[in-house]
């Protein structure tokens, strides 16, 4: 569209044929990793695959750089490491795996229906069930401590204590919930198209609407100061910098396109946010001035971007579709 | 259209044939995967057959209308199911026995995803045709069943005389008077009379049949009943789309499907729009045949619909 305009970064793509819905595109310590809906894991290099889920398909994965957690329709929860070692961390016998989050320390968590199981870093397994299916979970940056967002809220479990968790209430079907890295404020996606945060030291309410579809992906700066989300003609990117956080501000909206945005992604140390189309269009936009930089035109065939990760350090970008083109960005 | 994946939603109360039924649908020789949605698992088993369980989790939309509830579950069951695209060729979700319909269908108009990727094709209700007059008078779910079917498969008529029979058909027919009816024993029913029906599909809405139209002695008692009415000559689009929205928004809590294909004055084409509770679908369609008679129809079936003041609404609507 504005190609003259826009510099480009494809010559410097190396595209990978995944073959079928990319789950999740990240780096495993430097492995440039894909987790697929048919249950194959490819990491380490040029088209080694594992399947540790077997014939069954994965429905979701987290990946933190160190582990790679997978769930599947199988009901089971298996963290890869670098190299392509498995282990099976947790099995809910067939059902489906709906949450998966990775903690501090070696902990993770996962939620099938109500069931909600945390797992430290020495094996030991905690559980607690929500009032209603628990849509998604985060660890808290410090402590041991999970948000699980389902109907009507977001519950804090803190899993090595028995008392009851608090419970921050909005009516509602909340989806995915985040943290900002500062542990201050506590955001949801909705059913109705909208966020919702709560500033966690006084409970205060935060709306965030006008979303012309669900927001499915969210991305925090480095430095914590800006929330970037998926679900418009453009990323949507909060201010989160001030004590107020967001509230009273407008969010700046960065590439703006005829298409809607399915995935962000922040670099690692610079104020740059990836932003991934449903027309498989990637973009690469500076927070401070607005320039783009292409990475992967719109395609026919290419589908909706569904994950994009980065290395460590930030040099390198891995992304994925939901028809399965994927690749990796090296920047210059 | 034609690449978004068929729901057939299949409810019936406790001990209708449900679980009969759908083990007849997936036995069946027919060349075609189905993802079944289940909410207990172990009397089906299909080895070719991807069987999902789910929870019924009905939830409430903030969206200022109290009757628009959604299944959660089965928004991300969907969600799960198409990043398994090309294993399965139609899904099929079976409701437990005491489930309300409407929050299945309404998902599948409310919400975004899953309504890009899936149609609801048609609502098949098992109902017993031993046991229907004492269900009708002790279990309002099964009344809801038969208010929002497209397909009703009467079964277990083996179990009872010819009168009884006549008598379910017409309990049946006071409630829903557009349903189609098989009248089966052990649910068994032709493929074809369950599946692929495009029931909420406009340009498959080709006529309006009401059966005991003329009968509005039956039942009067029933909380749930169908209102048909037919207006011969035209209809003012300009009077009747305002009065369509403003009734559907009033009374969608008390509707539970309406359907209709309406003439509206100088337009050549007929105009079929069909709905559930609040939410309205509408549009102009084919023309209208040289040898067919210009004239409208329609029906709303709920509870405690005033027949009267929808005959004068309509009335007033006349070209």
């Amino acid at each position: 569209m504005s190609e003259p305009q826009q510099e480009s970064l494809t010559q410097r793509v190396l595209p990978i044929d995944a073959g079928t819905h990319v789950i999740r595109a990240q780096f495993l310590g430097e492995d440039p990793t894909l987790a697929l809906a048919d249950g194959r894991i490819l990491t380490g290099g040029a088209g080694a695959f594992i399947s540790p889920h077997g014939d069954a398909a994965i429905l979701l994965a987290a990946c933190n750089g160190i582990i790679l957690l997978t769930g599947g329709d199988d009901g089971k929860v298996i963290a890869t490491t670098p190299g392509g070692a498995s282990e099976i961390l947790g099995d809910e016998k067939g059902r489906w795996i709906d949450a998966l989050a990775i903690g501090p320390s070696g902990s993770v968590a996962w939620s099938t229906g109500k069931k909600v199981v945390a797992r430290d870093g020495k094996g030991e397994r905690k559980e607690w069930t929500a009032p209603s299916t628990a849509q998604g979970l985060v660890f808290s940056p410090k402590g041991y401590r999970i948000a699980i967002s389902h109907y009507n809220g977001v519950s804090l479990w803190f899993p090595n204590t028995a008392g009851i968790p608090e419970v921050r209430e909005w009516k509602g079907s909340h989806l995915d919930v985040t943290l900002s890295p500062d542990g201050r404020f506590l955001v949801t996606s909705m059913q109705e198209n909208m966020l919702h945060g709560w500033r966690l030291a006084d409970g205060k309410d935060m709306r965030m609407s006008g979303y012309p579809s669900k927001t499915r992906s969210f991305s925090w700066s480095h430095d914590g100061h800006w929330l970037a989300t998926s679900g418009a003609d453009a990323a949507i990117i909060w201010p989160f910098k001030d004590k107020e956080g967001p509230m009273g501000k407008a969010p700046r909206e960065c590439g703006v396109r005829h298409s809607k945005v399915s995935a962000v992604a922040f670099h690692p140390r610079a104020l740059v946010v990836a932003i991934g189309y449903e027309d498989s269009c990637i973009l690469l936009c500076r927070l401070t001035d607005g320039a783009e930089l292409l990475v992967r035109p719109a395609t026919k065939e290419g589908g909706k971007v569904t994950s994009m990760g980065w290395n460590r350090t930030g040099n390198r970008m891995i992304f994925g579709t939901e028809e399965g083109a994927a690749g990796v960005l090296t920047l210059p | 259209m034609s690449d978004k994946i068929p729901v057939t939603v299949l409810t019936g109360y406790l001990g209708a044939g449900k679980t009969t039924l759908l083990n007849r649908i997936l036995t069946e020789p027919h060349g075609k995967k189905f993802a079944v949605i289940v909410n207990e698992f172990g009397e089906i088993g299909i080895d070719n057959d991807l069987v999902v369980g789910a929870d019924e989790e009905v939830f409430e939309m903030n969206n200022g209308c109290i009757c628009c509830t959604v299944r959660g579950d089965l928004i991300r069951i969907i969600e799960g199911l198409m990043k398994r695209k090309g294993k399965f060729d139609a899904i099929i979700v079976e409701t437990t026995g005491l489930a309300d319909p409407a929050p299945v269908a309404q998902t599948f108009f409310v919400d975004e995803d899953v309504s890009a990727r899936a149609r609801l094709d048609a609502v098949v209700t098992v109902v017993d045709a031993r046991w229907l007059k004492n269900q009708l008078k002790d279990a309002p779910e099964v009344k809801n069943q038969i208010a929002f079917a497209d397909v009703i498969v009467l079964n277990k008529i083996d179990l009872v005389s010819a009168e009884e029979l006549v008598s379910a058909e017409k309990s049946i027919r006071s409630i829903n008077a557009y349903a189609t009816i098989h009248k089966t024993t052990r649910s068994s029913v032709p493929l074809d009379a369950v599946l692929g029906k495009n029931a909420f599909d406009l340009d498959r809405i080709l006529d309006i049949a009401p059966e005991f139209l003329e009968d509005v002695h039956v039942h009067h008692d029933e909380a749930i009943q169908s209102v048909a009415l037919t207006v011969s000559g035209d209809i003012d689009p300009e009077k009747f789309m305002p009065w369509i929205n403003e009734f559907t928004q009033k009374e969608g809590p008390n509707i539970l499907r309406c359907k209709g294909i309406l003439s509206f004055k100088d337009e050549p084409k007929r105009f079929v729009f069909q709905g559930v509770h609040m939410i309205l679908d509408g549009d102009l369609q084919r023309e209208w045949k040289q040898d067919e008679t210009r004239q409208s129809k329609m029906v709303f079936i709920g509870h405690q619909l005033n027949r009267a003041a929808i005959e004068k609404a309509v009335e007033a609507c006349r070209a």
